[in-house]
């Protein structure tokens, strides 16, 4: 029997090594691509919740709780335009400093 | 009666229009003003006319409402602008709106070639109305607003020049000291609202004697009495308020002459003259009044001896001139103090005018030691200034000669020790007006100015000829009959003899000294250097209120500045400054920053409850 902690987990899991590439690659198409994996991650607890957490209507009839469901596709969506606008930045970012290290992008500071 | 109103009131309308229409025409604006004077001037002939027994003449449409405080706080207060027509102010009229018409005139001359002709002439139309405003005055309030009146015109009119560094000093000095005065004359007029619950002269006069006959009221009065006197100080520069006169000679000299000689400065005498029922409830006071006047009549007349100004010399001469009109109020003798007063703002505005003329001759040069042999290059100035100079020194027959007698005598009858300072004033205004003279008129030019000056144009002597008339024979008593009632000495011989020979002793000692002198034989720190007044005061105000300046400095410069203003900003800027490195431009590092600051937020959210 899977459980929700089992899926919740899982969840922690993916989001942290998620949050690991996004501190430890130096590549920014790593760390953007570890960046996507902590929104799924987030997507996967969003949708174990949908599915262990029904409703009861007024006819005692238990039903599946959509919003957690709903929520993954604003989210699906949302990554989906964030990717583009994110390519589009690191294409122009290689385009100007011929590099995808972060090491070498650290002009942001005092 | 609306010949009042009309003395009053024109010359206001005068100055409304000249400063709101006709500024660019310089010479429109003299003229609309002139022609205000002259109407002044007709409407007080006519009103002697008019009226020519009428000593005190009681009018119900002499008197307009004007403020009402009723009924605020359960006061009863209304200050109406009322009119008194009555010997005093008769007397009064004639020396303003006379010598105030030919002063107009002569400006016209003296003023001809000044850019700010148009100002000029609407000062001195606010003037003559604040002036006649006094004259008018009923009432306490309505004395005190034009009281003002007159040191705002006379503040504008010293600072005429104001391109020049001396000039609006001057007028600050003057406007500061009479602001000091003017403090104690508002407290004094409070004071006797308190006790009488009026400020109108007539019901003052009528509840006087209650409150006399109270002793413990004394104090009260006295120090009623000493409050308006203040007025007195600022405005008729009594000792020690006196130091602004002199430098008020910084304006133009036609309103030396008309302001600060013969009416303005006078208003003092006369106020204490109009209120007089008032100041003699009280001995003490009028004590003190007598010796401060006596104190200034001779202060300045020994300062008047070194001055070397010629406009100063005359300064310092109508200070004492005042004194000598203080002291005779405070000797109890009010008649002779506006006796002096009428026949001193005829003599003093003919030397004003005179002098005026000598300094426009010389290309304006005011230093005597820089003039010299005019008498033949200026005949009319010179005769007109003689006749000026021997009225100032009381000689026989000319009309200092009575009034100055008139308060010699109330003062010998009185106090000797007041009388003998008076004859020693005397004597010394007699040696300052000889040596002024001599220097001025009689040997060698001693510049090329001087030696090359020639005589004003007419619109300039015209109106030293008119004013020497009156400066001649004001004293005799078919003249001064008309306008002043005198004070009537019988058997008093001997003073005018003394006053006499003390004058003409000045005036041989000063002859002899002056005598074909190329510079000042006699050099006498002290008096050169007025007594150091100036020097005194300064180091009072250094000590006072620059003191307290400093310290207020001080403490908005490193208390309110630097602890608190820059103590907010520098601790802003350095909170700004410490978290500023934090920005060390690594991506990966925000990041971590980032996900600790959320692990932080989830611990306190889930384990702070």
């Amino acid at each position: 029997m899977v459980t929700l902690n089992n899926y919740l987990l899982v969840s922690g899991l993916l989001f942290a090594i998620g949050f690991a590439g996004v501190l430890l690659r130096r590549n920014i198409i790593i760390i953007f691509m570890a960046l996507e994996l902590m929104l799924n991650a987030a997507n996967l607890s969003l949708v174990a919740f949908a599915r262990f957490y029904t409703v009861t209507d007024a006819t005692q009839k238990v039903l599946p709780n959509y919003n957690g469901q709903m929520l993954v596709f604003f989210i699906i969506a949302v990554a989906a335009a964030e990717v583009a606008v994110g390519l589009a930045i690191i294409v122009a970012l290689y385009r100007a400093r011929q590099t995808t290290n972060v090491e070498d992008l650290n002009t942001l500071k005092f | 009666m609306q010949l009042p109103w009309i003395i009053l009131f024109t010359p206001l309308l005068s100055a409304v229009l000249i400063i709101l229409f006709t500024q660019r025409w310089r010479n429109l604006s003299a003229l609309i003003s002139i022609a205000a004077v002259l109407v002044s001037l007709a409407a007080s002939v006519e009103l002697f006319r008019t009226f020519p027994d009428a000593w005190n003449l009681k009018s119900p449409s002499l008197q307009l409402p004007w403020l009402d405080f009723t009924g605020y706080a359960g006061v009863q207060f209304q200050v109406p602008i009322g009119i008194t027509i009555d010997g005093l102010s008769k007397a009064m009229l004639i020396v303003v709106c006379g010598i105030g018409s030919l002063i107009h005139i002569y400006s016209w001359g003296y003023m001809a070639e000044d850019e700010g002709k148009s100002r000029y002439f609407a000062g001195l139309s606010l003037f003559m109305f604040s002036m006649l405003g006094i004259v008018f005055a009923n009432n306490f309030a309505m004395m005190f607003i034009f009281w003002e009146l007159v040191g705002v015109s006379s503040y504008i009119l010293i600072g005429h020049w104001y391109n020049k560094p001396a000039p609006p000093a001057a007028a600050n000095k003057a406007f500061i000291c009479n602001r000091i005065g003017d403090f104690g004359f508002m407290l004094g007029i409070l004071l006797v609202w308190t006790a009488t619950k009026s400020i109108d002269f007539t019901e003052i006069q009528d509840a006087l004697p209650a409150l006399v006959k109270n002793p413990a009221m004394a104090p009260f009065l006295t120090a009623a009495v000493l409050c308006i006197f203040c007025g007195t100080i600022g405005k008729s520069a009594q000792f020690p308020l006196h130091v602004w006169l002199p430098d008020a000679m910084e304006g133009p000299t036609p309103v030396s002459a008309l302001i600060h000689a013969a009416t303005m400065v006078a208003a003092g005498v006369y106020m204490l003259a109009r209120v007089y029922f008032v100041v003699e409830t009280s001995a003490a006071a009028m004590e003190v009044i007598a010796w401060i006047g006596t104190i200034t009549a001779v202060l300045a007349a020994l300062m008047a001896t070194q001055q070397n100004d010629i406009k100063r010399v005359l300064a310092y001469s109508t200070l004492s001139q005042l004194g000598y009109m203080v002291m005779a109020v405070g000797v109890a003798s009010p008649h002779g103090a506006m006796f002096h007063l009428f026949t001193h703002a005829f003599f003093k505005a003919l030397l004003f005018l005179g002098a005026g003329a000598v300094i426009y001759a010389c290309h304006h040069e005011q230093d005597i030691w820089r003039m010299g042999g005019l008498w033949k290059k200026q005949p009319f100035t010179v005769a007109t200034f003689a006749v000026g100079t021997l009225a100032l020194m009381g000689v026989y027959g000319f009309s200092g000669f009575f009034s100055k007698d008139a308060i010699l005598i109330a003062a010998s009858e009185s106090n000797k020790a007041i009388y003998y300072c008076g004859l020693f004033a005397a004597f010394l205004t007699a040696f300052y007006m000889t040596r002024l003279f001599v220097v001025v008129f009689f040997g060698k030019a001693r510049t090329e100015h001087a030696a090359h000056a020639h005589e004003v144009p007419v619109v300039m002597w015209l109106p030293l000829v008119l004013l020497a008339i009156p400066a001649f024979a004001a004293g005799y008593p078919w003249f001064i009959e008309q306008f002043l009632h005198t004070p009537e000495h019988h058997g008093h011989s001997l003073v005018p003899c003394i006053a006499s020979c003390v004058g003409l002793a000045g005036i041989v000692i000063g002859f002899l000294v002056y005598r074909k002198q190329e510079k000042d034989p006699i050099y006498i720190p002290l008096l050169a250097n007025k007594f150091y007044f100036d020097e005194i005061y300064a180091l009072i105000v250094w000590n006072t209120q620059d003191l307290l300046a400093r310290i207020s400095g001080f403490v908005d410069r490193w208390i309110i500045d630097t602890a608190i203003v820059r103590c907010l900003a520098s601790g802003t800027w350095g909170c700004g400054f410490i978290l500023r490195f934090i920005q060390y431009g690594n991506l990966q590092g925000y990041a971590l920053l980032l996900g600790a600051g959320v692990v932080a937020l989830f611990y306190f959210i889930l384990f702070f409850k």
